[in-house]
């Protein structure tokens, strides 16, 4: 659905259309002094008079930024000079604008909703409203700039360096205040006004700019990420609540990555890829010390991941010997099948049939937590000053696991290995023909892939206190999967984004969960439809989706001639 | 080199190839001619070791081939550019061309093997970052061609490297045939356009719905009343 307004329009109004504008934004802006609500129950308490909620705080950035964007260009073309063409403009003021507005409404709806009825909002939402209405009815009407030439701008390193360093501080900050926000509606509206900020920044270029910069920077984005990651405990303040969603995000990632080898790299489609997690949880969760054990035998924890990888790609290699032979869909059948045999036999081994290995359905509870060389993860210390709970340290735990997949999984994605997978993914026959031992290789994918999973799994057992077999369901590996699609196939980075949200968002929204499977299923319908190769695109991948893509040529092109341009010191051929 | 005796492949219960034999002496260009279906590229998926064979026997510099697989008969020596070219189209032009030393693993000559592909068809060398997919049809034949060769095989064997090129660039790549097999190269060549094929092999068999009906040497099968009938569309 989209507006077409003639360019003679755009000319005709394009000065009430910027007044108007910035009557909307500074409406907006004036507005977080007045109450949204009446009564103080809804989002972060924005009922007040001149004291600005945390969330309404953050929500101004989005008007002062078209406020900006439309006030600053009426200094005149020639004091702009060259930065002019560099910043879009008047398209990021629109893009600004819609999104402002959505955030307006979702915030204006939740405090209906939680409140019980629109009577319950108050002068400031009505002023943020049509502030934002106007806003986002102008601005449409102003001339479309063109291509926002910021990534091109040459940039000293160490101004590229600071750009990642902010951009990570941001993601920090934007991180750790969506998950302090107790309140759903709140959350949303946050979760609203970050994609609304994601999309301005894209639009006016500083995104390709992060982007080359990160490529020209590529061990200190690297640096920089992990920081950011391993900073966030800090953030919390010894509160457990966060830190146990954050810590099973990241099990869940690393698990994630795992299947990322399989379907990702070696396009073979595994459903069934939560029995290898399980399988490390059962074999940590039976080599632990917990008095529910059915073995005498325990390990130190060292070796207990080693056994539960080993346990784990050892089932790997069982299904995957007679499976891997056939053809794509079989795999899948099979694969279903055996996850659900997996948690069916975990459920009997109760000693009944067969040897008492799992206590049946009642799994194996109270395992204690991990000990590492005279290191307790259950205890609670003080780092810095700040309190540092249980979940802090096997979130660190995990995060440590994370970065060695990552390592091995980069390591292996450019090497002759990675290569002979994506050459079976893209075409299994040819890679054959030219050489390529296919069945081995799909046998070490899926090995290795178990293996990752049963490492996850042996963490997540100590990490849980106790396993049962009814953690283990198909849905789980629908979301493992979901998730790998959802970010993008074959990427570290989107696979990463894709588990967070898959693992965030139920935790978030829990009034939401009856319906937590009709919003997935929507939003994968949204995705394949709009953005097929997944949040992040394989840069191999994307190819795929985009067969014979007129536009996405000129793009590839046009990003090749910037990345370029901006590597070499004489820039040329973009001056319109 | 390559001897093919009796040779029969089937697909499911329908047999493809009917115990057909022939032999490439090193050094040669054999070349097997047929229309659609008469089981050539079969002939050659067999050799190359991704069909099994129902009977017969394959023997390659003097052991038994058949029954190997696929990836141990690259080892060996034998490369096949498939039919329909099958790049990786994703890929890069650099990395197809490393897949195809995918059996190999002497740095430093593939990359002197890669700059010798760059050097017959400088237009990969200048794209050599791009994806497979972009290319055109012919420069795509070149990439196929070039893939294959970087193997360094003994036996290179072609599935219709003409197919849906123009005159021009089947010229262009009948030459770089030639050359290949000056360069001590035996070929084995499956092609439609008998005309092209023929004028370049020192040895040619006609095959018809699985089965040989009849071989010469290349110039007396461009001679070939039944050749010419039904091959080069004379009357």
């Amino acid at each position: 659905m989209r507006v077409i307004i003639s360019d003679e329009t755009k000319v005709r109004f394009r000065y009430p259309a910027r007044a108007v504008g910035i009557v909307g934004a500074v409406l907006m802006i004036v507005s977080i002094f007045l109450p949204w609500s009446y009564g103080s129950g809804a989002l972060d308490d924005v009922g007040f008079y001149g004291a600005p909620s945390p969330l309404q705080f953050a929500f101004v950035v989005l008007p002062v930024l078209i406020l900006l964007l439309l006030a600053i260009p009426l200094v005149g073309k020639q004091r702009l000079g060259q930065w002019a063409k560099t910043v879009a403009w008047n398209t990021s003021a629109k893009t600004a604008s819609l999104a402002t507005l959505a955030t307006v409404l979702i915030g204006l709806a939740a405090i209906a909703i939680e409140l019980k009825g629109l009577v319950n909002i108050d002068v400031g939402g009505f002023t943020a409203l049509v502030g934002a209405l106007l806003a986002a009815v102008a601005t449409p009407f102003l001339p479309d700039s063109p291509e926002p030439t910021l990534a091109r701008v040459k940039s000293p390193t160490w101004l590229q360096i600071l750009g990642i360093v902010l951009m990570m501080a941001g993601v920090l900050f934007a991180a750790a205040f969506a998950l302090n926000q107790t309140d759903a509606g709140a959350f949303l509206t946050f979760v609203a006004f970050l994609v609304g900020v994601v999309l301005v920044l894209r639009q006016l270029g500083v995104m390709a700019w992060i982007g080359i910069a990160g490529a020209n920077n590529n061990r200190v984005l690297v640096l920089a990420a992990f920081a950011t990651a391993f900073a966030f405990p800090f953030t919390q303040n010894g509160s457990d609540a966060n830190m146990s969603i954050a810590s099973q995000v990241l099990i869940f990632a690393a698990a994630a990555l795992g299947l990322n080898i399989v379907v990702g790299l070696v396009g073979l489609l595994d459903l069934g890829y939560i029995a290898f997690l399980g399988a490390g949880a059962f074999t940590a969760a039976i080599l632990s010390e917990s008095a529910f054990s059915t073995l005498d035998f325990h390990p130190p924890f060292i070796v207990v991941v080693l056994i539960s990888g080993t346990v784990a790609s050892l089932l790997g290699l069982l299904i995957g010997a007679p499976t891997l032979r056939v053809s794509g869909d079989y795999l899948a059948i099979v694969t279903l099948a055996f996850g659900e045999i997996f948690r069916i036999t975990m459920n009997n081994l109760d000693g009944n049939d067969g040897p008492n290995l799992t206590n049946g359905s009642n799994g194996i509870p109270g395992i204690p937590d991990l000990e590492f060389l005279g290191f307790n993860f259950g205890d609670a210390h003080v780092i810095f000053g700040v309190d540092i709970g249980r979940f802090a340290n096997y979130y660190w735990l995990m995060l440590l696991v994370i970065a060695l997949i990552i390592v091995v999984f980069m390591n292996l994605n450019y090497s002759r290995i990675g290569r002979g997978w994506v050459a079976i993914r893209e075409d299994e026959l040819a890679a054959e023909a030219m050489g390529v031992n296919t069945f081995a290789l799909k046998l070490l994918a899926f090995a290795g892939g178990a293996f990752l999973a049963g490492v996850a799994g042996a963490v997540k057992a100590h990490h849980d206190v106790s396993v049962t077999p009814d953690q283990y369901v198909f849905l789980e590996s629908a979301f493992l999967l979901a998730a790998v699609v959802l970010g993008g196939m074959g990427t570290v980075v989107g696979v990463l984004i894709g588990a967070t949200i898959l693992k965030l968002l139920p935790e978030k929204l829990r009034f939401f969960s009856d319906y937590r499977l009709l919003l997935f299923g929507l939003l994968m319908v949204v995705m394949m439809q709009f953005r097929p190769e997944g949040i992040v695109a394989d840069e191999r991948r994307q190819m795929e989706f985009h067969d014979e893509d007129e536009e996405l040529a000129e793009e590839i092109e046009e990003e090749l001639i910037s990345h370029h341009a901006h590597l070499n010191p004489e820039r040329r051929g973009f001056d319109l | 080199m390559l001897e093919v005796k009796d040779m029969v492949v089937a697909y499911g219960r329908v047999n493809a190839v009917k115990g057909i034999s022939f032999t490439v002496e090193e050094g040669q260009i054999v070349t097997l001619l047929g229309t659609n279906g008469a089981g050539k590229s079969t002939t050659l998926r067999a050799v190359s070791g991704l069909l099994k064979l129902v009977s017969g026997e394959i023997w390659f510099q003097g052991a038994r081939l058949d029954g190997t697989p696929a990836h141990r008969v690259v080892e060996l020596g034998i490369a096949q550019s498939p039919e329909g070219r099958r790049l990786f189209r994703q890929m890069t032009v650099e990395d197809n061309l490393k897949l195809g030393a995918y059996s190999r693993r002497d740095t430093a000559a593939i990359r002197s093997d890669m700059d010798r592909v760059y050097d017959l068809f400088p237009v990969l060398g200048s794209r050599r970052s791009e994806p497979a997919g972009l290319f055109s049809g012919g420069e795509q034949q070149m990439l196929a061609i070039g893939r294959a060769m970087m193997s360094r095989p003994k036996l290179l064997m072609l599935d219709e490297p003409s197919m849906g090129l123009s005159p021009i660039m089947t010229q262009t790549i009948m030459k770089t045939i030639r050359d290949l097999q000056a360069d001590g190269v035996t070929i084995l060549l499956v092609e439609q356009n008998a005309q092209a094929a023929l004028s370049l092999a020192d040895r040619g068999y006609v095959l018809e719905v699985g089965q040989i009906m009849f071989s010469d040497t290349g110039r007396n099968l461009l001679g070939d009343d039944r050749v010419k009938l039904t091959y080069l569309g004379a009357d």
